[in-house]
């Protein structure tokens, strides 16, 4: 790490080692819970065990009086100063809501909801006396279920509400004018393939727990947090709790990991906020593991009913969609939006002719859920890929051919789908080929056909994905059409020092994608400085004054477009004082590798110099403001639609049900690359964490709303010996609405694993009669799946 | 309380300790060895794993006591000389972390792994490194960086 790598011809497209890994290689980090004040208080929460229930007394007497306690906080106590946590995006305008305090006041609506805190003098002094906090509880029964939930007469999550009912939302081609009519279409179908998929409900996982610390002394209160969003999260708390936006400092110093998990206003945010107002005196909360499973919101967890209605030789003709999706207790951030993102998906790469998709959002008596990884194109892409499947099946065509019929076509971008999206660019068939090649396509299928031909008790199932995703969420005027709270565009700015180094200022906010290093490249080569000599800043409202942070796959496609933007302003207010120094017009002046060179001359200066000239103002320009600061703020066009080809091969044991992957083959198109290492590694994990899905996770509550996977114990989150090594590759079709090409690619992987897996595994097992495996497909689920197609049991 | 003393990272302390006080909440709050972190509370991610004279354990399921009179290494004592680690050199130079956050029990653990077994194959590598969680990097970098930091010592891998 102490050599300095060779300068390549240009930083983009280098497979540079990243900035960010010496502190984290070392163990210099700062993680929240590194941090600490002098006088520091500590937070333990006291959590409901029972799903729902009026709480009828929370006697704090005890606890008050343990060793080091300094206060125990209730519901009551902090009355109206705790506001209710945000839901961003009301999808409708009678979207119904309960008040979702942080700390629960006379009633608790799901196992894990938080009745009390204590502050006490360390954590161990604090979780102590939590063990004396007396809360009793006066039970209400629990709807658990989603289907039920939905049923007119279910028992109810929320009383007041009348209902189980948030909102529903519906996107219809006929009405949209994208498409004809899907019922039309379904009625005049020669084939039409009808499926019920359920998405079962996750926990993201990111392993750094949350944790949140609060500085309220001096004008200005800090809070450190292990957040995706400082930059949302300082509004929101100040419309929560009525702080003035400006007399808050957010700072998200290094962060483990989100996955959509820290893009939340939390109940432990504004309780330790609120604490340290109070006490006067900082205070920190730190969850355990056991909490953060609880507590920490929950993703998927849809049931999708599907018709996809087809003609004999394969082309589709219309697909409708009919979605419950379960909201949980409460709405969170994004909760109720997280479903409607996959609304614009469950057409993927095909050419549908009609659709129309619609969702009920619903409550349940358990832990909220909202976004996780892909947050609605994962269920969306899973829909469509196994259904295409499924029609393969039933006409007797190969998946890939019956695919190929009714995808976009290379020349055909731009493409406006059914769905309303206007895809700019895709080689749909260049990135499948590529795939192909490389899975031994044809020879596994000889296999498969061998394995069948002879009973073979381990069978051999091989499953597609054809996927797009829209990501870099994304353009301000689409989200406003949504009702979606905020806008969706980035800021930067960067800075070129008297010495020649450069600052880069970013409101995105990494967690683990490598800003610092990417974002080092793309600057580089605009300004034509060595990559070590940039710095880039950013995870502090204070420093990234303005920012939109981190989700959605969105940081390069607007932030790093946004440096872009900042360092060729640069570059122009640089070129002023060149020709100044050079006595040359501006426009005579060429700009590449860091000189400014006067054309047909070799009378050139470096930008560092000009840096220092300017710092120094002695002789600049007339008029010339003495500053090569710039900034930018970028709003999308549009989203970019990064795709690809995934091929899985998995062998299944028809006597255990247990499977194991053979050969995983991914070819992913995410346009133009800033760094491969980089975007191998998002999708390397992108890919683990849905065959996560397909294999191995799912949160479970028992019958009455406690979690039973509350544990990494009983909560598979897959280790190395539980997975293959993938090979993966790309090709390269620019998207059009950037000027580096580039699309998003924090979640593609995820996003098209999940199908490919589970078509392998029902591929497998279809000489059985098996047509669906509950996800995840363990060894019961598969098992039981084989049981029921010999007994003609459910399927 | 109970006084123990324990050398960590090549520096012998003496402290007062609660009997009930886990390794790693000694040396993180104590020691102030914040590198080495808290990532579950069941024994089941790996991410606080240190050397307790010089075998690998997982932080969390030794109690502060229990080092009495023993050497402790983490992750900020495995560099010498301003020199990286061979392992945390791999590590960086395949891209084998994202978030970072289980990163220097996976460190730890691969260093242990690889005393062990200096020549292991993917599936020694990968059932070696089973108490150890990753949710970023779907593993195959951490692999790589295994292989690469034996085949640099001079195994074939």
């Amino acid at each position: 790490m102490t050599a300095v790598e060779e300068r390549p011809a240009a930083e983009i497209g280098h497979p540079r080692r990243r900035k960010e890994d010496k502190r984290l290689i070392t163990g210099r980090t700062r993680w929240t819970d590194n941090l600490t004040l002098p006088g520091l208080l500590h937070l333990a929460m006291v959590r409901s065990p029972i799903a729902h229930a009026r709480v009828t007394s929370v006697n704090v007497d005890d606890a008050k009086q343990a060793p080091g306690v300094m206060a125990v906080l209730t519901g009551s106590d902090l009355g109206e100063e705790q506001g209710s946590l945000p839901n961003a995006w009301p999808i409708s305008d009678d979207q119904k809501a309960p008040p979702h305090p942080s700390i629960a006041t006379d009633r608790v609506a799901f196992a894990g909801e938080i009745v009390a805190a204590v502050v006490a003098r360390s954590a161990a002094e604090a979780r102590d006396a939590a063990e004396l906090v007396d809360v009793e509880y006066d039970e209400l029964p629990v709807v658990l279920d989603l289907e039920s939930a939905s049923q007119e007469g279910a028992t109810l999550a929320h009383p007041d509400l009348g209902t189980n009912v948030s909102a529903t939302w519906v996107f219809d081609s006929a009405e949209a004018g994208t498409g004809s009519n899907v019922d039309d279409a379904i009625r005049d179908a020669e084939v039409t393939i009808e499926r019920t998929y359920r998405q079962q409900r996750l926990v993201p996982a990111y392993m750094e727990p949350r944790s949140v610390m609060v500085d309220p002394t001096h004008e200005q209160i800090t809070m450190w947090s292990t957040t995706q969003i400082p930059h949302i999260l300082k509004l929101m708390l100040a419309l929560t709790t009525g702080t003035s936006e400006s007399k808050l400092r957010v700072i998200a110093p290094d962060v483990g990991g989100g996955f959509g998990g820290k893009l939340q206003v939390t109940p432990e945010e504004v309780i330790t906020l609120l604490a340290a107002k109070r006490l006067g005196r900082p205070c920190k909360y730190t969850e355990t593991r056991s909490e953060t499973m609880v507590s920490g919101h929950h993703g998927r967890d849809q049931i999708q009913r599907l018709t996809l209605a087809a003609n004999r030789d394969g082309s589709v003709t219309g697909f409708k969609v009919d979605l419950l999706a379960d909201m949980g207790a409460y709405l969170g951030l994004v909760t109720s939006g997280v479903p409607i993102l996959g609304a614009f998906m469950f057409n993927a790469i095909y050419k549908f002719p009609s659709y129309r998709f619609t969702c009920t959002n619903v409550f349940t008596n358990k832990t909220w859920t909202d976004a996780y990884r892909g947050a609605g194109r994962p269920e969306a892409t899973f829909a469509v890929e196994r259904m295409m499947d499924e029609l393969a099946t039933e006409l007797g065509m190969d998946p890939l051919e019956l695919r190929e019929k009714n995808w976009i076509k290379h020349e055909e971008f731009p493409f406006t789908t059914v769905a309303g999206l206007e895809y700019d660019s895709g080689n749909y068939e260049a990135a499948t080929a590529k795939a192909k090649e490389l899975f031994g396509y044809d020879d596994l299928r000889r296999e498969q056909a061998e394995r069948r031909g002879s009973d073979d008790p381990v069978q051999l199932g091989i499953g597609i994905s054809t996927y797009t995703e829209m990501c870099g969420l994304a353009p301000s005027r689409v989200l406003g059409s949504l009702a979606y709270g905020a806008g969706g565009w980035e800021h930067a700015s960067v800075r070129m020092l008297a010495s020649g180094k450069v600052e880069v200022v970013t409101g995105s906010s990494a967690h683990g994608q490598g800003h610092e290093t990417a974002w080092s490249q793309i600057v580089a080569d605009r300004l034509g400085v060595p990559f070590e000599d940039v710095e880039v800043l950013h995870g502090d409202t204070h420093i990234a004054h303005k920012g939109m942070d981190t989700y959605g796959s969105r940081s390069v496609t607007i932030g790093g477009i946004a440096a872009l933007r900042a360092a060729d302003k640069v570059v122009e207010k640089a070129r002023a004082v060149a020709a100044h120094m050079l006595e040359a017009n501006p426009d005579d002046l060429d700009f590449a590798g860091g000189q400014f060179t006067v054309k047909g001359t070799d009378k050139s200066v470096a930008i560092a110099d000009i840096a220092l000239a300017t710092f120094a103002a002695h002789d600049l320009p007339d008029g010339f403001e003495p500053s090569l600061d710039a900034e930018a703020t970028v709003d999308p066009d549009n989203f970019s639609f990064p795709h690809g080809t995934h091929l899985c091969a998995v062998e299944v044991d028809t006597e255990t049900g247990g499977v194991k992957i053979r050969k995983y083959v991914c070819v992913d198109d995410v346009g133009a690359v800033i760094n491969p290492l980089i975007v191998d590694g998002q999708i390397h994990g992108g890919v683990v964490q849905g065959i996560a899905q397909a294999l191995y996770e799912e949160a479970i509550h028992d019958d009455a709303g406690t979690l039973v996977t509350g544990s990494l114990v009983d909560y598979l989150v897959p280790s190395a010996a539980d997975l293959p090594s993938f090979d993966t590759d790309r090709t390269e079709t620019p998207s059009l609405t950037n000027p580096l090409g580039v699309k998003g690619v924090g979640e593609a992987g995820t996003i098209a694993s999940t199908p490919a897996v589970v078509n392998a595994v029902v591929d497998a097992l279809r000489p059985k009669g098996v047509r669906d495996v509950a996800m995840p497909c363990s060894p019961f689920h598969v098992w039981q799946a084989i049981q029921d197609a010999s007994t003609g049991g459910p399927s | 309380m109970t006084r123990i003393e324990v050398n960590v990272d090549g520096v012998a302390y003496s402290d007062e300790v609660e009997p009930r006080m886990l390794l790693v909440q000694y040396l993180r709050e104590v020691v102030g060895k914040t590198g080495t972190v808290v990532g579950c509370d069941t024994s089941n991610c790996g991410a606080c794993t240190v050397h307790l004279d010089g075998r690998s354990v997982k932080s969390c399921s030794v109690l502060a006591v229990q080092a009495d009179g023993h050497e402790v290494t983490t992750i900020e004592g495995l560099a010498s000389n301003g020199e990286l680690h061979p392992v945390q050199q791999a590590f960086h130079d395949t891209h084998a972390l994202q978030c970072g956050f289980c990163t220097p029990g996976m460190i730890m653990q691969s260093v242990d792994l690889l005393a062990e077994n200096p020549n292991p194959s993917e599936t020694e590598i990968r059932e070696g490194l089973e108490g150890n969680l990753c949710r970023c990097t779907g593993y195959q970098n951490i692999v790589r960086a295994v292989q690469k930091a034996a085949s640099d010592a001079g195994g074939v891998s």
